[in-house]
Protein backbone atom coordinates (compact mmCIF):
# COMPACT_ATOMS: atom_id res chain seq x y z
CA UNK A 1 0.00 0.00 0.00
CA UNK A 2 2.97 2.58 1.25
CA UNK A 3 5.06 1.16 -1.60
CA UNK A 4 2.19 1.74 -4.64
CA UNK A 5 1.30 5.12 -3.52
CA UNK A 6 5.40 5.92 -3.13
CA UNK A 7 5.85 4.29 -6.85
CA UNK A 8 2.76 6.20 -8.20
CA UNK A 9 3.89 9.71 -6.53
CA UNK A 10 7.47 9.04 -7.68
CA UNK A 11 6.74 8.23 -11.46
CA UNK A 12 4.38 11.36 -11.76
CA UNK A 13 7.59 13.07 -10.05
CA UNK A 14 9.70 11.38 -13.10
CA UNK A 15 7.56 12.09 -15.81
CA UNK A 16 7.04 15.57 -15.41
CA UNK A 17 10.31 16.58 -14.52
CA UNK A 18 12.34 18.31 -16.96
CA UNK A 19 15.88 16.82 -16.39
CA UNK A 20 13.78 13.14 -17.34
CA UNK A 21 12.34 15.18 -20.34
CA UNK A 22 15.80 16.16 -21.91
CA UNK A 23 17.51 13.17 -21.07
CA UNK A 24 14.61 11.34 -23.01
CA UNK A 25 14.25 13.57 -25.53
CA UNK A 26 18.52 12.97 -26.05
CA UNK A 27 18.60 9.58 -25.89
CA UNK A 28 15.33 9.18 -28.63
CA UNK A 29 16.96 11.61 -30.97
CA UNK A 30 20.47 10.02 -31.13
CA UNK A 31 19.38 6.82 -31.43
CA UNK A 32 16.65 7.85 -34.28
CA UNK A 33 19.92 9.26 -36.35
CA UNK A 34 22.11 5.93 -35.43
CA UNK A 35 18.95 3.45 -36.43
CA UNK A 36 18.22 5.49 -39.38
CA UNK A 37 21.88 5.70 -40.50
CA UNK A 38 22.58 1.98 -40.18
CA UNK A 39 19.13 1.25 -41.72
CA UNK A 40 20.04 3.24 -44.81
CA UNK A 41 23.58 1.94 -45.18
CA UNK A 42 22.54 -1.78 -44.75
CA UNK A 43 19.14 -1.14 -47.25
CA UNK A 44 22.22 0.38 -50.10
CA UNK A 45 24.66 -2.75 -48.45
CA UNK A 46 21.72 -5.59 -49.11
CA UNK A 47 20.59 -4.67 -52.58
CA UNK A 48 21.26 -7.38 -54.79
CA UNK A 49 22.61 -10.03 -52.32
CA UNK A 50 21.02 -12.61 -51.10
CA UNK A 51 19.99 -11.49 -47.42
CA UNK A 52 21.40 -13.16 -44.69
CA UNK A 53 19.79 -14.22 -41.44
CA UNK A 54 18.94 -11.95 -38.62
CA UNK A 55 18.94 -8.93 -40.59
CA UNK A 56 16.98 -7.65 -37.96
CA UNK A 57 19.30 -7.59 -35.42
CA UNK A 58 21.63 -5.66 -37.31
CA UNK A 59 20.01 -2.76 -37.13
CA UNK A 60 20.72 -2.12 -33.04
CA UNK A 61 24.83 -3.82 -33.51
CA UNK A 62 26.21 -3.13 -36.59
CA UNK A 63 27.71 0.74 -35.89
CA UNK A 64 27.01 2.56 -39.04
CA UNK A 65 29.16 5.54 -39.47
CA UNK A 66 29.62 6.50 -35.65
CA UNK A 67 28.79 3.86 -33.38
CA UNK A 68 25.79 0.77 -32.58
CA UNK A 69 23.17 1.27 -30.55
CA UNK A 70 24.19 -0.90 -28.27
CA UNK A 71 27.35 0.86 -27.86
CA UNK A 72 25.25 3.93 -27.22
CA UNK A 73 23.24 2.69 -24.73
CA UNK A 74 26.18 0.99 -22.71
CA UNK A 75 27.72 4.41 -22.63
CA UNK A 76 24.88 6.59 -22.13
CA UNK A 77 22.64 3.93 -20.34
CA UNK A 78 24.57 4.92 -16.72
CA UNK A 79 23.68 8.45 -17.31
CA UNK A 80 20.05 7.94 -16.80
CA UNK A 81 20.26 5.95 -13.96
CA UNK A 82 22.02 8.44 -12.56
CA UNK A 83 19.64 11.03 -13.31
CA UNK A 84 16.66 9.02 -12.33
CA UNK A 85 17.98 8.69 -8.52
CA UNK A 86 20.83 10.61 -7.32
CA UNK A 87 18.52 12.65 -5.53
CA UNK A 88 15.91 10.11 -4.81
CA UNK A 89 16.80 10.25 -0.88
CA UNK A 90 18.47 13.48 -0.18
CA UNK A 91 15.95 15.26 -2.19
CA UNK A 92 13.35 14.42 0.48
CA UNK A 93 15.95 14.56 3.36
CA UNK A 94 16.77 18.52 2.03
CA UNK A 95 12.95 19.65 1.72
CA UNK A 96 12.53 17.65 4.94
CA UNK A 97 9.71 15.79 3.78
CA UNK A 98 11.62 12.83 4.93
CA UNK A 99 10.65 12.68 8.49
CA UNK A 100 7.12 13.35 7.74
CA UNK A 101 7.13 10.14 5.13
CA UNK A 102 8.33 7.85 7.25
CA UNK A 103 6.08 8.99 10.63
CA UNK A 104 3.15 7.66 8.60
CA UNK A 105 1.87 3.94 8.98
CA UNK A 106 4.07 2.35 6.70
CA UNK A 107 7.28 0.77 6.52
CA UNK A 108 10.38 1.89 6.42
CA UNK A 109 11.32 0.02 3.32
CA UNK A 110 8.17 1.06 1.41
CA UNK A 111 10.28 4.71 0.68
CA UNK A 112 13.16 3.14 -0.68
CA UNK A 113 11.70 0.20 -2.66
CA UNK A 114 8.65 2.52 -4.33
CA UNK A 115 11.99 4.69 -5.18
CA UNK A 116 13.47 2.18 -6.55
CA UNK A 117 11.05 0.47 -8.17
CA UNK A 118 9.83 3.90 -9.67
CA UNK A 119 12.86 3.98 -11.26
CA UNK A 120 13.06 0.91 -12.92
CA UNK A 121 9.57 1.16 -14.24
CA UNK A 122 10.53 4.30 -15.93
CA UNK A 123 14.12 3.00 -17.31
CA UNK A 124 11.81 -0.02 -18.58
CA UNK A 125 9.49 2.29 -20.44
CA UNK A 126 11.77 4.44 -21.96
CA UNK A 127 13.72 1.41 -23.13
CA UNK A 128 11.14 -0.11 -24.77
CA UNK A 129 10.22 2.91 -26.09
CA UNK A 130 13.50 3.32 -28.02
CA UNK A 131 13.56 -0.39 -29.05
CA UNK A 132 9.89 -0.03 -30.49
CA UNK A 133 11.22 2.81 -32.25
CA UNK A 134 13.97 1.68 -33.84
CA UNK A 135 12.06 -1.46 -35.02
CA UNK A 136 9.57 0.72 -36.55
CA UNK A 137 11.66 2.69 -38.46
CA UNK A 138 14.10 -0.54 -39.26
CA UNK A 139 10.78 -2.09 -40.43
CA UNK A 140 10.27 0.88 -42.79
CA UNK A 141 13.62 1.33 -44.10
CA UNK A 142 15.15 -2.22 -44.81
CA UNK A 143 11.83 -3.58 -44.73
CA UNK A 144 12.19 -6.96 -43.34
CA UNK A 145 10.10 -8.55 -40.73
CA UNK A 146 11.85 -9.63 -37.74
CA UNK A 147 11.22 -13.61 -37.13
CA UNK A 148 10.07 -15.26 -33.71
CA UNK A 149 14.08 -15.73 -32.60
CA UNK A 150 15.12 -11.97 -33.33
CA UNK A 151 11.95 -11.10 -31.14
CA UNK A 152 13.02 -13.37 -28.49
CA UNK A 153 16.69 -11.92 -28.98
CA UNK A 154 15.22 -7.94 -28.67
CA UNK A 155 13.25 -8.86 -25.64
CA UNK A 156 16.14 -10.34 -23.71
CA UNK A 157 18.26 -7.75 -24.97
CA UNK A 158 15.60 -5.53 -23.42
CA UNK A 159 15.93 -7.33 -20.00
CA UNK A 160 19.63 -6.70 -19.74
CA UNK A 161 19.95 -3.44 -20.74
CA UNK A 162 17.12 -2.93 -17.93
CA UNK A 163 18.85 -4.18 -15.42
CA UNK A 164 21.80 -2.97 -16.62
CA UNK A 165 20.93 0.75 -15.99
CA UNK A 166 18.86 -0.45 -12.63
CA UNK A 167 22.47 -1.00 -11.56
CA UNK A 168 23.36 2.60 -12.06
CA UNK A 169 19.72 3.53 -10.01
CA UNK A 170 20.80 1.92 -7.64
CA UNK A 171 24.79 3.04 -7.46
CA UNK A 172 22.87 6.45 -7.06
CA UNK A 173 20.37 6.16 -4.64
CA UNK A 174 23.57 4.51 -2.71
CA UNK A 175 25.01 7.70 -3.05
CA UNK A 176 21.91 9.94 -2.57
CA UNK A 177 21.07 7.53 0.78
CA UNK A 178 25.22 8.06 2.17
CA UNK A 179 25.43 11.96 1.10
CA UNK A 180 23.36 14.64 2.36
CA UNK A 181 23.95 16.86 -0.62
CA UNK A 182 22.27 16.46 -3.66
CA UNK A 183 25.40 17.86 -5.75
CA UNK A 184 27.97 15.21 -4.03
CA UNK A 185 26.01 12.30 -4.46
CA UNK A 186 25.60 13.25 -8.11
CA UNK A 187 29.51 14.18 -8.32
CA UNK A 188 30.11 10.90 -6.69
CA UNK A 189 28.06 8.67 -8.73
CA UNK A 190 29.82 10.51 -11.70
CA UNK A 191 32.88 9.26 -10.59
CA UNK A 192 31.91 6.22 -10.09
CA UNK A 193 30.57 6.09 -13.93
CA UNK A 194 34.01 7.38 -15.47
CA UNK A 195 35.61 5.32 -13.18
CA UNK A 196 33.94 2.18 -14.33
CA UNK A 197 33.06 2.38 -17.73
CA UNK A 198 36.02 4.48 -19.17
CA UNK A 199 39.01 3.96 -16.76
CA UNK A 200 38.36 0.38 -15.77
CA UNK A 201 38.68 -0.73 -19.70
CA UNK A 202 41.89 1.44 -20.22
CA UNK A 203 43.95 0.41 -17.04
CA UNK A 204 43.18 -3.40 -17.62
CA UNK A 205 45.62 -3.66 -20.26
CA UNK A 206 48.75 -2.17 -18.39
CA UNK A 207 47.82 -4.03 -15.39
CA UNK A 208 47.39 -7.04 -16.78
CA UNK A 209 50.86 -6.35 -18.47
CA UNK A 210 52.34 -5.89 -14.36
CA UNK A 211 50.99 -8.83 -13.46
CA UNK A 212 51.66 -11.26 -16.10
CA UNK A 213 54.20 -10.01 -17.99
CA UNK A 214 54.88 -11.19 -21.87
CA UNK A 215 57.96 -10.78 -23.58
CA UNK A 216 58.43 -11.37 -27.78
CA UNK A 217 61.63 -14.59 -26.50
CA UNK A 218 59.41 -16.10 -23.89
CA UNK A 219 56.36 -15.86 -26.02
CA UNK A 220 57.86 -17.71 -28.77
CA UNK A 221 58.78 -20.98 -26.57
CA UNK A 222 56.08 -20.51 -24.15
CA UNK A 223 52.58 -19.71 -26.08
CA UNK A 224 50.94 -20.41 -22.67
CA UNK A 225 51.87 -16.90 -21.15
CA UNK A 226 50.03 -15.14 -23.71
CA UNK A 227 46.90 -17.11 -23.13
CA UNK A 228 47.51 -16.00 -19.35
CA UNK A 229 48.29 -12.37 -20.15
CA UNK A 230 45.16 -12.37 -22.37
CA UNK A 231 42.84 -13.85 -19.38
CA UNK A 232 43.91 -11.38 -16.61
CA UNK A 233 43.91 -8.39 -18.76
CA UNK A 234 39.86 -10.16 -19.27
CA UNK A 235 38.69 -10.54 -15.59
CA UNK A 236 40.18 -7.15 -14.95
CA UNK A 237 38.33 -5.57 -17.55
CA UNK A 238 35.08 -7.67 -16.70
CA UNK A 239 35.21 -5.06 -13.19
CA UNK A 240 33.49 -2.55 -15.35
CA UNK A 241 29.73 -3.27 -15.68
CA UNK A 242 29.75 -1.34 -18.87
CA UNK A 243 32.15 -4.47 -20.25
CA UNK A 244 29.51 -6.89 -18.58
CA UNK A 245 27.03 -5.09 -20.53
CA UNK A 246 28.26 -4.37 -23.98
CA UNK A 247 30.07 -8.31 -23.97
CA UNK A 248 26.66 -9.72 -23.49
CA UNK A 249 24.39 -7.51 -25.19
CA UNK A 250 26.57 -8.36 -28.25
CA UNK A 251 26.26 -12.00 -27.94
CA UNK A 252 22.77 -12.01 -27.49
CA UNK A 253 22.32 -10.29 -30.88
CA UNK A 254 24.84 -11.20 -32.80
CA UNK A 255 23.91 -15.08 -33.26
CA UNK A 256 27.16 -15.49 -35.39
CA UNK A 257 29.18 -14.35 -32.20
CA UNK A 258 30.33 -17.73 -30.83
CA UNK A 259 32.68 -16.33 -27.79
CA UNK A 260 33.32 -13.68 -26.43
CA UNK A 261 37.42 -13.75 -26.51
CA UNK A 262 38.80 -11.04 -28.61
CA UNK A 263 42.09 -13.17 -28.66
CA UNK A 264 41.84 -15.95 -30.49
CA UNK A 265 44.91 -19.20 -31.37
CA UNK A 266 43.95 -21.21 -33.93
CA UNK A 267 46.07 -23.05 -36.53
CA UNK A 268 45.18 -22.26 -40.49
CA UNK A 269 42.98 -25.50 -40.97
CA UNK A 270 40.91 -24.31 -37.70
CA UNK A 271 40.07 -20.97 -39.11
CA UNK A 272 39.29 -22.74 -42.30
CA UNK A 273 36.83 -24.93 -41.03
CA UNK A 274 35.38 -22.36 -38.93
CA UNK A 275 34.69 -19.73 -41.77
CA UNK A 276 33.19 -22.75 -43.83
CA UNK A 277 30.86 -23.65 -41.28
CA UNK A 278 29.91 -19.69 -40.46
CA UNK A 279 26.02 -20.50 -39.09
CA UNK A 280 24.26 -18.77 -36.44
CA UNK A 281 24.22 -20.15 -33.08
CA UNK A 282 20.75 -21.12 -31.21
CA UNK A 283 19.63 -18.64 -28.81
CA UNK A 284 20.05 -21.09 -25.69
CA UNK A 285 23.70 -21.31 -26.87
CA UNK A 286 24.50 -17.13 -27.26
CA UNK A 287 22.75 -17.58 -23.62
CA UNK A 288 25.02 -19.74 -22.42
CA UNK A 289 28.17 -17.89 -24.00
CA UNK A 290 27.13 -15.04 -21.83
CA UNK A 291 25.28 -16.53 -18.82
CA UNK A 292 28.34 -15.58 -16.27
CA UNK A 293 27.99 -12.27 -18.15
CA UNK A 294 24.36 -11.57 -17.06
CA UNK A 295 24.49 -13.05 -13.82
CA UNK A 296 27.18 -10.66 -12.69
CA UNK A 297 25.72 -8.17 -13.64
CA UNK A 298 21.94 -9.14 -11.97
CA UNK A 299 24.33 -10.09 -8.91
CA UNK A 300 25.99 -6.52 -8.43
CA UNK A 301 22.60 -4.68 -9.10
CA UNK A 302 20.90 -6.66 -6.49
CA UNK A 303 24.03 -5.89 -4.23
CA UNK A 304 23.70 -2.53 -4.92
CA UNK A 305 20.67 -2.08 -3.88
CA UNK A 306 20.96 -3.99 -0.78
CA UNK A 307 23.28 -2.01 0.09
CA UNK A 308 21.61 1.33 -0.07
CA UNK A 309 18.57 -0.38 1.44
CA UNK A 310 20.41 -1.70 4.56
CA UNK A 311 22.32 1.93 4.47
CA UNK A 312 18.66 3.46 4.78
CA UNK A 313 17.29 1.41 7.44
CA UNK A 314 20.06 1.71 9.34
CA UNK A 315 19.88 5.13 9.36
CA UNK A 316 18.65 7.86 12.12
CA UNK A 317 16.23 10.42 10.45
CA UNK A 318 15.74 13.46 12.29
CA UNK A 319 13.86 16.18 11.95
CA UNK A 320 16.58 18.53 12.05
CA UNK B 1 -6.80 15.11 36.01
CA UNK B 2 -8.77 12.00 35.79
CA UNK B 3 -9.53 9.99 33.03
CA UNK B 4 -7.90 7.47 30.53
CA UNK B 5 -3.88 7.12 30.55
CA UNK B 6 -3.02 7.63 26.83
CA UNK B 7 0.58 7.52 26.66
CA UNK B 8 2.91 6.32 29.35
CA UNK B 9 6.06 6.75 29.96
CA UNK B 10 8.57 4.58 32.36
CA UNK B 11 12.54 5.27 32.88
CA UNK B 12 12.82 6.17 29.23
CA UNK B 13 16.65 6.61 28.25
CA UNK B 14 18.65 7.47 25.46
CA UNK B 15 21.85 7.69 24.87
CA UNK B 16 23.82 9.12 21.71
CA UNK B 17 27.19 7.42 22.13
CA UNK B 18 28.29 8.76 25.69
CA UNK B 19 25.75 11.77 25.39
CA UNK B 20 22.72 11.13 27.22
CA UNK B 21 19.96 12.53 25.66
CA UNK B 22 17.11 11.65 27.54
CA UNK B 23 17.63 10.33 31.15
CA UNK B 24 15.43 8.40 32.72
CA UNK B 25 12.08 9.91 31.77
CA UNK B 26 8.96 9.01 33.37
CA UNK B 27 5.59 10.43 32.89
CA UNK B 28 1.86 9.49 32.17
CA UNK B 29 -0.78 11.62 29.95
CA UNK B 30 -4.29 11.90 30.52
CA UNK B 31 -6.65 11.39 27.16
CA UNK B 32 -7.81 14.73 25.75
CA UNK B 33 -4.98 17.00 27.62
CA UNK B 34 -2.58 19.38 26.28
CA UNK B 35 0.39 18.94 27.35
CA UNK B 36 3.46 21.40 26.97
CA UNK B 37 6.87 20.21 26.98
CA UNK B 38 9.40 22.81 27.77
CA UNK B 39 13.28 22.47 27.79
CA UNK B 40 16.16 24.89 26.06
CA UNK B 41 16.88 23.47 22.86
CA UNK B 42 18.81 20.39 22.61
CA UNK B 43 17.04 18.95 26.09
CA UNK B 44 15.69 15.99 24.74
CA UNK B 45 12.37 17.00 23.60
CA UNK B 46 12.41 15.97 19.80
CA UNK B 47 14.62 12.71 21.18
CA UNK B 48 11.39 11.62 23.51
CA UNK B 49 8.70 12.60 20.62
CA UNK B 50 11.16 10.63 17.92
CA UNK B 51 10.94 7.51 20.39
CA UNK B 52 7.34 8.02 21.18
CA UNK B 53 7.06 7.27 17.54
CA UNK B 54 9.08 4.48 17.39
CA UNK B 55 11.23 6.83 15.18
CA UNK B 56 14.42 5.93 17.34
CA UNK B 57 15.04 3.51 19.39
CA UNK B 58 15.19 3.86 23.14
CA UNK B 59 18.35 2.29 24.73
CA UNK B 60 16.75 1.80 27.96
CA UNK B 61 12.86 1.75 28.85
CA UNK B 62 9.82 1.61 27.65
CA UNK B 63 6.70 3.32 26.45
CA UNK B 64 3.14 3.37 25.54
CA UNK B 65 0.84 5.02 23.30
CA UNK B 66 -2.67 4.41 22.78
CA UNK B 67 -1.45 1.42 24.18
CA UNK B 68 1.28 0.24 21.69
CA UNK B 69 4.57 -0.16 22.09
CA UNK B 70 6.48 2.26 19.66
CA UNK B 71 9.60 0.21 19.93
CA UNK B 72 7.68 -2.94 18.43
CA UNK B 73 4.57 -1.78 16.90
CA UNK B 74 5.91 1.68 15.15
CA UNK B 75 2.96 1.08 12.13
CA UNK B 76 -0.09 0.77 14.47
CA UNK B 77 1.30 3.91 16.58
CA UNK B 78 1.81 5.99 13.72
CA UNK B 79 -1.40 4.96 12.43
CA UNK B 80 -2.95 6.75 15.72
CA UNK B 81 -0.45 9.53 16.13
CA UNK B 82 -0.26 12.44 13.77
CA UNK B 83 3.28 14.44 13.96
CA UNK B 84 4.00 17.44 13.09
CA UNK B 85 8.12 18.02 12.87
CA UNK B 86 9.82 21.35 13.29
CA UNK B 87 9.97 22.88 10.43
CA UNK B 88 7.96 20.36 8.41
CA UNK B 89 8.45 20.06 4.57
CA UNK B 90 6.18 19.71 1.60
CA UNK B 91 5.82 18.81 -1.80
CA UNK B 92 6.30 22.18 -3.41
CA UNK B 93 5.39 21.67 -6.98
CA UNK B 94 2.03 20.36 -5.33
CA UNK B 95 -0.81 22.24 -4.02
CA UNK B 96 -2.10 21.94 -0.39
CA UNK B 97 -4.85 19.01 -1.38
CA UNK B 98 -2.49 17.07 -3.67
CA UNK B 99 -0.03 16.87 -0.40
CA UNK B 100 -2.94 15.98 2.02
CA UNK B 101 -4.32 13.49 -0.42
CA UNK B 102 -0.62 11.96 -0.94
CA UNK B 103 -0.29 11.52 2.70
CA UNK B 104 -3.70 10.06 3.23
CA UNK B 105 -3.54 7.24 0.69
CA UNK B 106 0.10 6.68 2.67
CA UNK B 107 -2.35 5.95 5.47
CA UNK B 108 -4.51 3.68 3.39
CA UNK B 109 -7.50 6.36 3.30
CA UNK B 110 -9.00 5.48 0.10
CA UNK B 111 -9.10 8.51 -2.41
CA UNK B 112 -13.36 9.25 -2.55
CA UNK B 113 -13.15 9.21 1.55
CA UNK B 114 -10.01 11.40 1.36
CA UNK B 115 -11.56 14.02 -0.73
CA UNK B 116 -14.38 15.50 1.92
CA UNK B 117 -11.96 15.15 4.60
CA UNK B 118 -9.48 17.12 2.88
CA UNK B 119 -11.77 19.89 2.50
CA UNK B 120 -12.74 19.77 5.85
CA UNK B 121 -9.38 19.93 7.62
CA UNK B 122 -8.46 22.80 4.95
CA UNK B 123 -11.68 24.27 6.40
CA UNK B 124 -10.44 23.94 9.75
CA UNK B 125 -6.99 25.49 9.19
CA UNK B 126 -8.49 27.98 7.02
CA UNK B 127 -6.54 27.21 4.02
CA UNK B 128 -9.68 26.84 1.66
CA UNK B 129 -9.41 29.58 0.13
CA UNK B 130 -6.43 29.43 -2.27
CA UNK B 131 -6.75 25.27 -3.80
CA UNK B 132 -4.91 26.11 -6.82
CA UNK B 133 -1.65 27.60 -5.05
CA UNK B 134 1.52 25.83 -5.21
CA UNK B 135 2.89 25.02 -1.07
CA UNK B 136 6.46 26.56 -3.06
CA UNK B 137 4.58 29.62 -2.52
CA UNK B 138 3.36 29.15 0.94
CA UNK B 139 4.01 31.56 3.86
CA UNK B 140 5.33 29.78 6.67
CA UNK B 141 1.84 30.26 8.76
CA UNK B 142 0.02 28.73 6.54
CA UNK B 143 3.09 25.99 5.61
CA UNK B 144 2.43 25.48 9.25
CA UNK B 145 -1.45 25.64 9.13
CA UNK B 146 -0.99 22.87 6.36
CA UNK B 147 1.07 20.89 8.72
CA UNK B 148 -1.81 20.78 11.20
CA UNK B 149 -4.37 19.89 8.23
CA UNK B 150 -2.07 16.57 7.50
CA UNK B 151 -1.70 15.44 11.08
CA UNK B 152 -5.94 15.97 10.98
CA UNK B 153 -6.37 14.27 8.09
CA UNK B 154 -5.69 11.14 9.23
CA UNK B 155 -8.08 11.27 12.24
CA UNK B 156 -5.55 10.98 14.79
CA UNK B 157 -5.72 10.32 18.73
CA UNK B 158 -2.75 11.96 19.57
CA UNK B 159 -1.39 14.65 17.92
CA UNK B 160 2.62 15.39 18.79
CA UNK B 161 3.81 18.97 17.83
CA UNK B 162 6.98 19.95 17.64
CA UNK B 163 7.78 23.63 18.10
CA UNK B 164 4.37 24.02 16.36
CA UNK B 165 4.67 28.24 16.64
CA UNK B 166 8.42 29.07 16.09
CA UNK B 167 9.28 31.32 13.66
CA UNK B 168 5.80 31.96 13.27
CA UNK B 169 4.63 35.96 13.65
CA UNK B 170 2.41 36.84 16.59
CA UNK B 171 -1.01 36.86 14.05
CA UNK B 172 0.19 33.28 12.82
CA UNK B 173 1.33 31.96 15.95
CA UNK B 174 -2.31 32.76 17.95
CA UNK B 175 -4.08 31.63 15.18
CA UNK B 176 -2.03 28.12 15.51
CA UNK B 177 -2.64 28.51 18.96
CA UNK B 178 -6.16 28.84 19.20
CA UNK B 179 -5.90 25.61 16.71
CA UNK B 180 -4.25 23.49 19.03
CA UNK B 181 -6.62 24.27 21.58
CA UNK B 182 -9.41 23.98 19.39
CA UNK B 183 -7.98 20.54 18.59
CA UNK B 184 -8.22 19.50 22.21
CA UNK B 185 -11.53 21.09 22.77
CA UNK B 186 -13.80 20.27 20.11
CA UNK B 187 -11.79 17.01 18.48
CA UNK B 188 -10.93 15.38 22.26
CA UNK B 189 -7.67 14.75 20.33
CA UNK B 190 -4.94 14.54 23.23
CA UNK B 191 -2.04 17.17 22.49
CA UNK B 192 1.63 16.67 23.07
CA UNK B 193 3.80 19.46 22.31
CA UNK B 194 6.96 20.42 22.31
CA UNK B 195 8.26 24.59 22.83
CA UNK B 196 10.12 27.26 23.89
CA UNK B 197 8.07 29.93 23.94
CA UNK B 198 6.84 30.10 27.63
CA UNK B 199 3.92 32.40 27.38
CA UNK B 200 2.69 30.23 24.71
CA UNK B 201 2.81 27.44 26.56
CA UNK B 202 1.07 28.91 29.50
CA UNK B 203 -2.05 29.80 27.68
CA UNK B 204 -2.80 26.32 25.99
CA UNK B 205 -1.35 24.01 28.40
CA UNK B 206 -3.18 22.03 31.03
CA UNK B 207 0.23 20.94 32.24
CA UNK B 208 3.50 21.33 31.47
CA UNK B 209 6.67 19.06 32.16
CA UNK B 210 10.11 21.16 32.55
CA UNK B 211 13.23 19.20 30.53
CA UNK B 212 16.76 20.43 31.28
CA UNK B 213 19.35 18.23 29.95
CA UNK B 214 17.08 14.92 29.52
CA UNK B 215 15.51 14.30 32.92
CA UNK B 216 12.43 16.33 33.60
CA UNK B 217 12.38 18.14 36.26
CA UNK B 218 9.36 19.56 37.25
CA UNK B 219 6.00 17.99 35.97
CA UNK B 220 2.34 19.71 36.84
CA UNK B 221 -0.23 21.87 36.47
CA UNK B 222 0.81 25.52 35.94
CA UNK B 223 -0.36 26.73 39.21
CA UNK B 224 0.48 24.19 41.31
CA UNK B 225 4.29 24.17 40.11
CA UNK B 226 4.19 28.21 40.92
CA UNK B 227 3.02 27.12 44.25
CA UNK B 228 5.86 24.86 44.87
CA UNK B 229 8.42 27.01 43.61
CA UNK B 230 7.66 30.26 44.16
CA UNK B 231 5.69 30.15 47.08
CA UNK B 232 2.91 32.08 45.39
CA UNK B 233 -0.82 30.57 44.85
CA UNK B 234 -2.74 33.97 43.98
CA UNK B 235 -0.86 36.28 42.72
CA UNK B 236 0.65 36.93 39.42
CA UNK B 237 3.15 34.90 38.20
CA UNK B 238 4.14 34.28 34.83
CA UNK B 239 5.55 30.39 33.61
CA UNK B 240 8.98 32.29 32.91
CA UNK B 241 9.92 32.92 36.95
CA UNK B 242 9.24 29.34 37.74
CA UNK B 243 11.17 28.30 34.39
CA UNK B 244 13.92 30.43 35.49
CA UNK B 245 14.00 29.20 38.65
CA UNK B 246 14.51 25.12 37.93
CA UNK B 247 16.57 26.32 35.07
CA UNK B 248 19.08 28.15 36.97
CA UNK B 249 19.06 24.79 39.49
CA UNK B 250 19.22 22.45 37.23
Amino acid sequence: MGLLTICRKELADHFSSTRFTLLFTLILMVSLVTAYMVGTSMRDELKEVAKPTFVFLMLFTSSGKLFSLISFIAFFGPLIGIVLGFDAISRERSARTLSKLISQPIYRDAVINGKFLAGAITISIMLLAIVLLISGLGLRLIGIVPGPEEILRLALYLVISIFYISFWLGISILFSVSFRSMATSALAAIACWILFSFAVPLVAAPLADAISPVDQQTVASNPQLLVQHEQTRKILSLFSPMTLYSEGTTTILDPLRKTTQSLLLMGPMERLSISRFQSPLPLSQSIYIVFPHLISLIAITVVCFAISYIAFMRQEIRST
Amino acid sequence: MDGKIIIEIRELTKFYEEQVAVDHLSLKITEGEVFGFLGPNGAGKTTTLLMLLGLSEPTSGKAWVCGFDPTRDPLKVKRVVGYLPENVGFYDDMNAAENLKFVSRLNGIPDDQSAVKIDEVLKIVDLQAEPRKKVGAFSRGMRQRLGIAEVLVKEPQVVFLDEPTLGLDPEGSSQMLELIQSLSRDKKITVFFSSHLLDQVQKISHRVGIMIKGSLVAVGRIDDLAKEKLGIGQERYTLEEIYMKYFKEG
